[in-house]
């Protein structure tokens, strides 16, 4: 038989054999390639690189993708999984939790991973001498905490007292090498820190000694490396994000949120109400340097309650933050899909109905001005850290919503450290709006602002006794919530919390925000979530693709 | 006077008027919110449009050039005047005057006023009214800003203490005090005009600066400072221009003033 090939078949025959050759050697570059780099920015210099003193958001970023922890929050499901602890029991009382770990692991140095480097950190954990944040979950009462060295699979630690939540917190612990000279540098997670120039890049390099592999048996991580870059100034970082010299944003704000959104839809994601919360507290210090007048408005209930209804919160959430929030229900955002109380609704907003509780309580609207019973003219101001954007706008739009009821607000813009050194320190303010960023689904990681003794307390911190017959009745909850292992007791006892906290409004719960990220079309498997870390939380699942 | 030397005195007097007259001019007031227009463009209701809440941009320029072009002109003259007392007399004295004096402006250069504006902000109450920040914010800066002008004062009147015609009104026994005020401070005339309208753009920056420490015009009162603040964050100048009508009337006003005082140099001369 013979080929007979016209001149245009041969030139096709010759573009397909091109054509093929491309796809193959684009394929066999992508193949010595593996998954690409992956760049993005960090909004500030990492602290440190040791995980157990980890303190901050670039830190806590690093610790992530570079640390191997026992068990993993799934940042997608909230559920626990295993992770260098195949399996995980937690006695009857609490004080108890033995972990069943993964075999034939090894630190990214070579060096093998057994039961001692897990007892080997925990004693680090623990040691007050390294002040280690991560360890602070941990402290449930004083005396020591006691590991006990099974088998090299298998250890038992056992706490001086209860803590509530204990097999969670194991997701912040990343796990050191007792026996590694590189010491805190040896890791077990995914990547590991190649070179870091500070004030400009950290470059974290596949850890070639990862455990995990994919459903098809392939090793992850597929990333060849990670490059973040050290960038506060989120205008630049948009503009890099735009110009393709970055593959995603972590966090955004709605205003670049939708800016992006107007020409590249494709690369912007909402995953819904985030654990963040926006909130207004009045200053309820006995000891404050303000009028006794104005103790007596901000002791009340009902006007606190009253200046949440004058409170277009609706318009909080469409103006400030361009929808991209929702009015806050109370303490816990429904995001957090164990823990949220349910039958909380956000009030609904009425200048009317805020002016008539007003007025039972004795006050009255002279002339536009509300004043009180002894005719005190009610005005007060709000203080937020400046350089905040959506803060110092949603403190104008309080204070028009209050002056409609005759409220006159000045709005007070202040550094940080000043307005910290008057939370908690010289208490010489009146409000302050600010926001609470939650990192742990679990109520015991908010231990420290509802119990009344605390130091975050944030409207009257450190009381010796709670001052009030709710308060008391908050650190009540909060402790049988802590005190206990049983599930659906402690969820019932912070269900009241969450009622209490409504019916008082210590907190004036304004928006929940929504978790706003972008992402390159050339990075292929994310799935951006609500949780910390948003974007990046499945990383060694990711690839990019060449430009 | 050409029309091209007239067209300084008719801008500034247009923008004085305008903004003097803003209560008749404005179709809103500077705090009304129209939220359902949030950051809208220009249109016959808003014509400069609105900003992020809502509120008519054209307003808040009239109210904020009314505020701005009053009160930084006055910390300009009260600062103007600082330096012509403290740079001008030690230039006239001379000697131990003068370098105590240099040495003092030095000692108020080299402070770390971040940290002083800081700490003047803690002393102050937070429940202050917008019209009472305003003034605190123009009488600080009036204060503070004196010592650049104070050291160019102090060279300049340095220059004339020597000059003939001061030898020769010393010689013919005129007192210290009045050949000062006589023959050095109207020779001092040029550089404390040059100094005054310098300081008037740097005052109306320097309020928007403040409001980081919680120091500058409070909301919802606008002013030029806090206006220009807008502009941070916009990528790309051709998206929205009608944003740039603040800045634009800001160089347009310092323009108008520094054109005013070449002329008046040039009569000087």
């Amino acid at each position: 038989m013979k080929w007979h090939i016209r001149n245009s078949e041969r030139s096709a025959c010759w573009q397909a054999i091109a054509i093929t050759a491309i796809c193959l050697a684009l394929a066999a570059q992508a193949t010595a390639q593996g998954g690409g780099e992956l760049r993005f920015c960090l909004r500030a210099e990492p602290k440190t690189f040791h995980p157990l003193k980890v303190d901050d958001d670039a830190s806590a970023a690093i610790r992530y993708l570079t640390g191997g922890v026992l068990v993993r929050v799934n940042r997608q499901t909230q559920q626990l999984e295993p992770g260098l602890a195949v399996s995980w029991k937690i006695s009857k009382d609490g004080r108890e939790i033995s972990f069943r770990l993964r075999s034939g692991v090894t630190f990214s140095d070579g060096t093998p991973f057994s039961a001692e480097d897990v007892a080997y950190t925990i004693q680090q954990l623990m040691d007050p001498a390294l002040h280690s944040p991560t360890g602070d979950a941990f402290r449930s009462g004083p005396g020591n905490v006691e590991t006990k060295v099974l088998s090299p699979t298998q250890i038992s630690i056992r706490f001086p007292a209860q803590v509530a939540g204990l097999d969670r917190l194991f997701d912040q612990v990343a796990i050191l090498s007792q026996h590694s000279p590189k010491k805190e540098m040896a890791v077990l997670g995914p990547f590991l820190v190649a070179d870091y120039t500070p004030g400009a890049t950290v470059l974290l390099q596949r850890n070639p000694n990862y455990w995990k592999t994919d459903d098809r048996g392939r090793k992850l991580p597929y990333l060849d490396s990670i490059r973040l870059d050290i960038q506060p100034n989120r205008d630049v970082e948009m503009l890099r994000f735009k110009r393709g010299e970055l593959d995603l944003i972590n966090s955004l704000d709605s205003t670049y949120f939708d800016k992006l959104a107007e020409t590249s839809p494709q690369l912007v994601h909402d995953a819904g109400p985030s654990l963040d919360s926006e909130q207004l507290w009045f200053n309820e210090v006995a000891k404050a340097p303000i009028p006794g007048y104005k103790k007596n408005w901000f002791h009340s209930a009902n006007f606190r309650r009253a200046i949440l209804e004058a409170i277009n919160r609706e318009d909080l959430a469409r103006v400030v933050f361009h929808g991209h929030a929702q009015a806050a229900a109370g303490p816990f955002s429904p995001a957090n899909l164990f823990w949220f109380n349910s039958r909380l609704k956000p009030l609904a907003y009425s200048a009317d109905a805020a002016l008539k509780a007003l007025q039972s309580d004795g006050f009255r609207l002279e002339n536009g001005t509300l004043k009180d019973k002894d005719g005190n003219a009610v005005v007060f101001s709000i203080a937020t850290n400046s350089g905040n954007k959506a803060r110092e706008s949603m403190a104008v739009l309080i204070q028009d919503d209050l002056q409609r009821i005759g409220i006159h607000v000045n709005v007070v813009t202040l550094d940080f450290p000043s307005l910290i050194e008057r939370m908690m320190e010289t208490f010489d303010y009146e409000a302050i709006l600010l926001g609470l960023t939650n990192v742990d689904l679990d109520p015991n990681g908010e231990m420290n602002v509802w119990l009344s003794s605390s130091q975050n307390h944030q409207w009257n911190p450190q009381q010796k006794a709670p001052e009030t017959a709710w308060e008391a009745e908050i650190d009540r909850l909060m402790r049988v919530q802590a005190s206990s292992s049983d599930g659906n007791k402690r969820k019932e006892a912070f269900d009241r919390v969450q009622e209490i906290v409504v019916e008082e409004e210590p907190f004036i719960f304004l928006v929940n925000k929504n978790a706003l990220s972008a992402v390159a079309t050339t990075v292929h498997g994310a799935a951006p979530v609500i949780l910390s870390p948003q974007t990046f939380w499945n990383a060694e699942r990711l690839t990019v693709s060449p430009k | 006077m050409s029309l091209w030397q007239k067209l300084p005195y008719v801008v500034l007097a247009l923008v004085l008027a305008a903004s003097l007259a803003a209560n008749w001019l404005a179709p809103a007031g500077y705090a009304r919110q129209y939220r359902e227009a949030t950051d809208a463009p220009p249109s016959h209701a808003h014509w400069l449009g609105t900003d992020e809440l809502g509120r008519d941009r054209f307003s808040r320029v009239l109210y904020g050039t009314r505020i701005s072009l009053l009160l930084a002109p006055a910390a300009a003259l009260l600062s103007t005047l600082l330096a012509a007392l403290i740079g001008g007399l030690a230039g006239y004295l001379g000697g131990m005057w003068a370098r105590m004096a240099m040495a003092v402006t030095d000692l108020f250069l080299s402070l770390p006023w971040l940290f002083l504006l800081i700490t003047a902000r803690a002393l102050m109450p937070l429940n202050v009214s917008p019209l009472v920040s305003v003034m605190v914010t123009f009488l600080l800066l009036g204060f503070l800003g004196w010592t650049t002008a104070a050291r160019v004062l102090c060279a300049s009147a340095g220059t004339l203490r020597t000059a003939d015609f001061v030898r020769q009104a010393r010689a013919a026994g005129l007192p210290g005090l009045r050949l000062f005020w006589v023959h050095v401070v109207p020779n001092l005339k040029p550089v404390l005009y040059a100094q005054f309208w310098i300081s008037i753009p740097v005052f109306i920056l320097s309020e928007a600066n403040l409001g980081i420490l919680g120091l500058g015009v409070a909301e919802p009162m606008p002013s030029w400072g806090s206006l220009l603040k807008e502009l941070e964050g916009l990528v790309s100048v051709g998206e929205e221009p009608w944003k740039f009508v603040p800045l634009i009337l800001l160089v347009v006003v310092v323009t108008s003033f520094q054109s005013l005082l070449s002329r008046q140099e040039e009569v000087a001369a």
